[in-house]
């Protein structure tokens, strides 16, 4: 119950960071869908995932606010609306039968298949002395996966460095 | 601190000086019990990373790259991202490890200082650059 008021609280909030003309009440609005998002995620039952998505959440709007807000944004209203209509009908439509078809094979919500979790449950404290069994899975088991994440942070860096950099910019008339 | 004309007002700086080493010490409890209770490395590195983001916004830019510049920054992440590397390919040569604290310091240690480059490139360097730009 508190679930469905926290999504439909998010959404509405969604809705409004679209359709507000002012941008810094735009992010405001788009912070408090990070913030249901945490309550979400708390609700759920996982901690770790509510530490995170809170702390991110405030640093994505602080550098939002710091570094978009006083830029000029090009805004293009006009021209090809139809266009644009049509492929966003199109999309939403392909979105929806493939996420139904997706859907109808997952086990129902709250009864997960314990096939491979029984023997992480079982097995994990011994093979790897963690007690956290969720850092335990993403950074030992599944420890590919967080270097594949390492890696896409270390290319957001090296990128933005090499997109802002002095030299190189030099402008000529 | 000795310029008061850059940053913010004297209110929010006193307040900033008296918070920011809780903040950076709560990052690193959050990194250190990252395999005991809910946190971890990715968590506790943002904390350490708006720490760092706190002071500048409070004290303006050159009192925190004076300690910590791009290169530095850019030399942590690199360091990290490879230590990091050799950790979770280390897996292949023998039995299952028992590092989840070291990678979760590791990870801490790529993120904080990945994020405020990040930071530092979005803020303080496109603005030169692009008043460089105008001249």
């Amino acid at each position: 119950m508190e679930l469905h008021l926290i999504l439909i609280f998010m959404i509405c909030a969604s809705i409004m960071a679209v359709e507000i003309k002012d941008l810094i009440s735009s992010v405001i609005a788009l912070s408090a869908v990070g913030l249901g998002l945490c309550l979400a995620f708390l609700i759920l039952k996982a901690p770790n995932l509510a530490i995170t998505q809170l702390v991110v959440e405030i640093l994505l709007v602080v550098i939002l606010i710091q570094a978009t807000i006083k830029r000029d944004l090009p805004l293009i209203k006009d021209g090809r609306w139809l266009f644009n209509t049509v492929s966003t009908l199109v999309f939403i439509a392909v979105f929806l039968t493939f996420g139904y078809f997706s859907l109808k094979e997952l086990p129902s919500f709250g009864q997960p298949t314990m096939r491979v979790s029984q023997d992480y449950l079982a097995n994990s404290l011994a093979q790897t002395g963690s007690v956290n069994i969720v850092s335990l899975i993403t950074l030992n088991f599944r420890g590919f996966d967080a270097l594949a994440e390492v890696a896409v942070l270390f290319t957001a860096v090296i990128a933005v460095l090499a997109i802002t950099r002095k030299t190189g910019k030099v402008y000529e008339k | 601190m000795k310029n008061d004309t850059v940053g913010m007002s004297i209110i929010v700086k006193t307040v900033t000086r008296l918070t920011v080493g809780l903040i950076l010490i709560y990052g690193i409890y959050i990194v250190l019990q990252g395999h005991i209770g809910p946190g971890g490395g990715f968590a506790g590195g943002v904390i350490v990373a708006l720490s760092l983001i706190h002071l500048m916004l409070a004290f303006g830019k050159d009192e925190v790259l004076a300690k910590f510049n791009k290169a530095r920054g850019l030399f942590l992440t690199s360091f990290a991202a490879i230590v990091f590397l050799l950790i979770s390919t280390s897996r292949f040569l023998g039995r299952q490890s028992k590092s989840v604290a070291l990678s979760d310091i590791v990870i801490s240690v790529m993120v904080g200082a990945g994020l405020f480059v990040i930071f530092l490139a979005l803020v303080v360097f496109i603005k030169d650059s692009l008043e460089g730009a105008k001249k």
